[in-house]
């Protein structure tokens, strides 16, 4: 197993280099470029040539990106263009509201989710296993800026139970924390209870069909038995998958979520990052984004075996 | 039986049922939810009109960098309601040949580190703002020399008497001329500053500072006002808050909501069709108070075919009536005026002279016949057309769509906002043709006087994106430097804006208002050509 995770580690590096490269030649194919952030929209031609000397834009394309990866391979993420602030500090300021929403989510939807899915497969055919997939196309279908204003409405405007937007560090204490958080929370959950309920019924409809549950039954092992320990952990690693990639793409940003209920998250840095051509900023939040899919595929990987005896890497 | 004698023998937290604890704690965790200040700090929050990033004012020209400006820094003479400089750090005395302006700095002035302002401080953050700042620009072409002669006088010495001079130093929107310690003055007029120390009403929270999140001030406790009254940037600066926070919203229903549940306290330029959920509010109060909103304006590439010929921009500029890009772009005829004026309706300067066409949009059937007799030979017209940006997104439909009816043939380039920018920047693409025409809207303070107009400043290459090179221009605007009276001012302005109609410098497509939105726990909010002031400002 730990020559397997290595193996994964070194596997990594030259699909890290791919990213790099694709970043760069994106960002720099893409029309527009910071200086015109910087001078503002009244500033002449001539502001504007001066501020992209000034930043090394007028250099070769390969000579800005071996200064990059120079700086990369060191450990220097860079500056941002914009506010001159370094990003890592950006992302260090931003990671607390998006893996605090993350996790939240993810922890919620799975205790949700995964017994929703159970008992769909379990009551098959019935009107809870109808109801369990009439909820989950809902989960999917309504967007979640709907559910976020929905939500907003009832308990901010209308009950004035919880503040319409904002976050507070955990550090402020839980309350603080806590109730800023309950809406996005509930409105993400929405989408991966959905996702995972599906996942879960379906994995486990195909899993109680298996000859070896047929024969667990067969044995006379109680019903209940043979749903948690035989079918379920059968079942379980489509549903990890989900639960991991669903993960990664929360960490790496819901733009919608966070600007609904204003979380000054990563999805929000990345976008604004984007739409300035900051692009030191845009560079590092990609790279680490596509760093975290890699550790997590990693982990999912490793979690296989844990729940799957018969995986062997 | 009551319900608290039914739970108590198991399940009571000294006298309370669970219920009753479970409830107590809930109302405890929402009570610490509403945003609670302590009895001593007033907090304002705002939602300005853009995330404040560059915390230079002096390298960008972008108002959210002003406005910050404001907080922190101070200027040595300001503009008032009736457009005239008043003293603010500095008083002045003009010599009798009108050649030397010898400033005074005022008492009590000291930078938010401790030491007091002084004369080289000033010399300094004037020599570094007229590197960037096209009418300081101006007025470094007409100094022989700018001292310290003491501490605390300023000397500055013309080769020619130059009318502007004081407009220049209390010029109220961007590039303001704010005054720096000089250790952060010296720092290239290229590079961003770093440091945010001024001499100004509030001192700026670095360690609270998140770009694109939120900016923190605090009240600068040694400020010294002035006695007079507040108006526009002059006058006593007055803090009557602790604190003033500025939090980013990218979403415009969310600020409203938030504005609704009393999170927080003023909105910058909301989005105006929200704002019909505040009417008959008793809480909220929605209020113009920037005096000349934005200017909506044209303007054309003069580097490539077909505009290069004044007859075609004439049969543009024929084909449009403001109303049309008026009402497509706000709705509400209370949000909008049409306007000829190219130095903005309501100032000194305003006259409609030229735009006779543009205002009743009677000039179709003159645009056709003109467009025919210049021959034009039927290219495509290509305007840049950002989508993601409110105020920009409507003019070119409206604009495309009047000059398809002219007989021009229209291609629409869709984009969004920052490649806008960049292409229409692209001097070189602009020569081949890549684009012919854009659509912008920018603030009235700066198109309210022809030396920080920018589109209208025709110099060239140098210039405003669509580059005219017009020498009569230029020369007016020279002549409206050197004018020493207002009367004389006018006249020459009222020349310019008719040259520069009857040339089609650039078309003014009228005036957008952009109101702001307040608690109206909020008293004081002052007007001006470059709000929010956050001085004077008062919350209960």
């Amino acid at each position: 197993m730990f020559g397997f995770i290595l193996r994964r580690i070194f596997a990594s590096i030259p699909v890290m280099f791919v990213v790099t490269v694709t970043i760069f030649m994106l960002l720099r194919l893409t029309p527009g470029d910071p200086a015109s952030v910087i001078a503002g929209d009244n500033a002449t031609a001539e502001q504007l040539a001066r501020i992209r000397t000034q930043l090394g834009l007028d250099q070769p394309l390969q000579q800005q990106f071996f200064d990059w990866m120079w700086r990369l391979v060191h450990g220097d993420f860079g500056t941002s263009i914009i506010s001159g602030t370094p990003v890592t500090t950006l992302i260090a300021d931003r990671i607390e509201p998006t893996l605090s929403l993350a996790l939240a989510t993810i922890t919620l939807s799975v205790i949700v989710a995964v017994p929703l899915g159970a008992l769909a497969a379990a009551r098959h055919g019935t009107w809870v296993d109808r109801a369990v997939i009439a909820l989950s196309v809902l989960g999917f279908s309504i967007p979640v800026f709907v559910i976020g204003y929905g939500l907003i409405q009832i308990f901010a405007i209308e009950l004035r139970w919880l503040p319409v937007q904002g976050f507070r560090s955990i550090r402020d204490g839980l309350a603080e924390f806590g109730t800023r958080m309950i809406m996005p929370t509930l409105a993400l959950t929405f989408l991966y209870v959905a996702l995972i309920a599906r996942i879960t019924r379906t994995s486990l409809l195909e899993v109680l069909g298996e000859d070896y549950i047929r024969t667990a039954r067969a044995k006379g092992i109680s019903e209940r038995t043979v749903f948690m320990r035989h079918a379920l952990r059968n079942a379980a690693v489509p549903i990890i998958t989900v639960i991991g990639i669903g993960f990664a793409l929360l960490v790496s940003g819901v733009v919608v979520t966070e600007s609904v209920f204003n979380l000054p998250g990563v999805g929000r840095l990345t976008i604004d990052a984007v739409l300035a051509r900051d692009y030191p900023v845009v560079q590092a939040v990609i790279l680490l984004s596509s760093l975290l899919y890699v550790m997590i595929n990693l982990a999912i990987d490793v979690i296989y075996v844990l729940v799957d005896p018969r995986i062997r890497y | 039986m009551d319900s608290s004698r039914r739970f108590a023998p198991h399940a009571s937290f000294g006298s309370l049922t669970r219920r009753e604890a479970l409830l107590g704690a809930t109302a405890a965790l929402i009570g610490a939810a509403i945003p609670a200040e302590a009895a001593s700090t007033k907090t304002i929050r705002a939602v300005m009109h853009a995330p404040l990033r560059l915390i230079d004012p002096i390298t960008t020209t972008a108002y959210i960098s002003r406005d910050h400006g404001y907080m922190i820094y101070d200027t040595l003479v300001a503009a008032d309601e009736n457009f005239q400089p008043q003293p603010q750090m500095a008083e002045w005395v003009i010599s009798d040949d009108k050649l030397v302006y010898t400033f005074k700095l005022r008492e009590g002035l000291a930078w938010h580190d401790g030491p007091p302002v002084t004369a080289e401080d000033c010399v300094a953050s004037l020599k570094r703002w007229w590197q960037r700042d096209t009418m300081g620009q101006l007025l470094a072409s007409y100094t022989t020399s700018l001292d310290a002669s003491d501490p605390r006088t300023i000397v500055l010495k013309l080769k020619q008497p130059a009318g502007f001079v004081l407009d220049a130093l209390g010029k109220p929107s961007s590039n303001v001329p704010f005054m720096m310690p000089k250790r952060v003055a010296d720092t290239p007029a290229t590079q961003p500053i770093t440091e945010t120390i001024g001499s100004g009403p509030f001192k700026f929270l670095k360690e609270e500072f998140q770009p694109g999140v939120r900016a923190v001030y605090v009240k600068n406790e040694k400020y010294v006002p002035r006695k007079e009254k507040p108006s526009w940037t002059s006058g006593g600066k007055v803090v009557k808050v602790d604190r003033v926070e500025w939090v980013v919203m990218p979403d415009a229903q969310t600020a409203i909501n938030a504005l609704a549940n009393g999170e927080i306290d003023y909105i910058d330029e909301p989005q105006v069709d929200l704002l019909k959920l505040f009417e008959g509010s008793n809480d909220v109060v929605v209020k113009n108070n920037n005096k000349f909103g934005l200017q909506v304006l044209a303007r054309m590439n003069f580097l490539a075919p077909p505009f290069t010929n004044e007859k075609i921009r004439r049969a543009a500029m024929l084909a449009f009536k403001q109303e049309n890009f008026l009402a497509a772009m706000v709705g509400d005829p209370s949000g909008y005026k049409v306007c000829g004026a190219m130095f903005v309706c309501g100032t000194t300067l305003a006259t409609d002279i030229g735009s006779e066409s543009l205002v009743k949009g009677d000039g179709m059937v003159e645009a056709r016949r003109l467009l025919k007799e210049a021959n034009y030979d039927g290219k495509p017209i290509r305007i840049i057309q950002p989508t993601d940006v409110n105020t920009q997104k409507a003019q070119p439909i409206v604009g495309a769509q009047a000059l398809k009816d002219a007989g021009f043939n229209v291609e629409l380039l869709p984009m969004d906002w920052q490649t806008a920018v960049a292409t229409r920047s692209n001097a070189k693409l602009a020569q081949e043709g890549g684009w012919h025409m854009y659509f912008t809207a920018l603030g009235g303070a700066e198109m309210s006087n022809p030396l920080t107009s920018a589109p209208l400043n025709a110099i060239g290459a140098a210039g405003y994106p669509g580059w005219p090179d017009d020498k009569e221009i230029q020369a007016l605007r020279i002549r409206f430097a050197e004018a020493g009276s207002l009367d004389e001012r006018k006249k020459v302005a009222a020349e310019l804006q008719k040259l520069a109609y009857e040339h089609v410098i650039y078309v003014p497509l009228g005036q957008i208002a952009t109101p702001a939105a307040w608690s109206a726990k909020l008293t004081g909010v002052l007007d001006g050509p470059a709000v929010p002031y956050f001085w004077n400002m008062d919350k209960s």
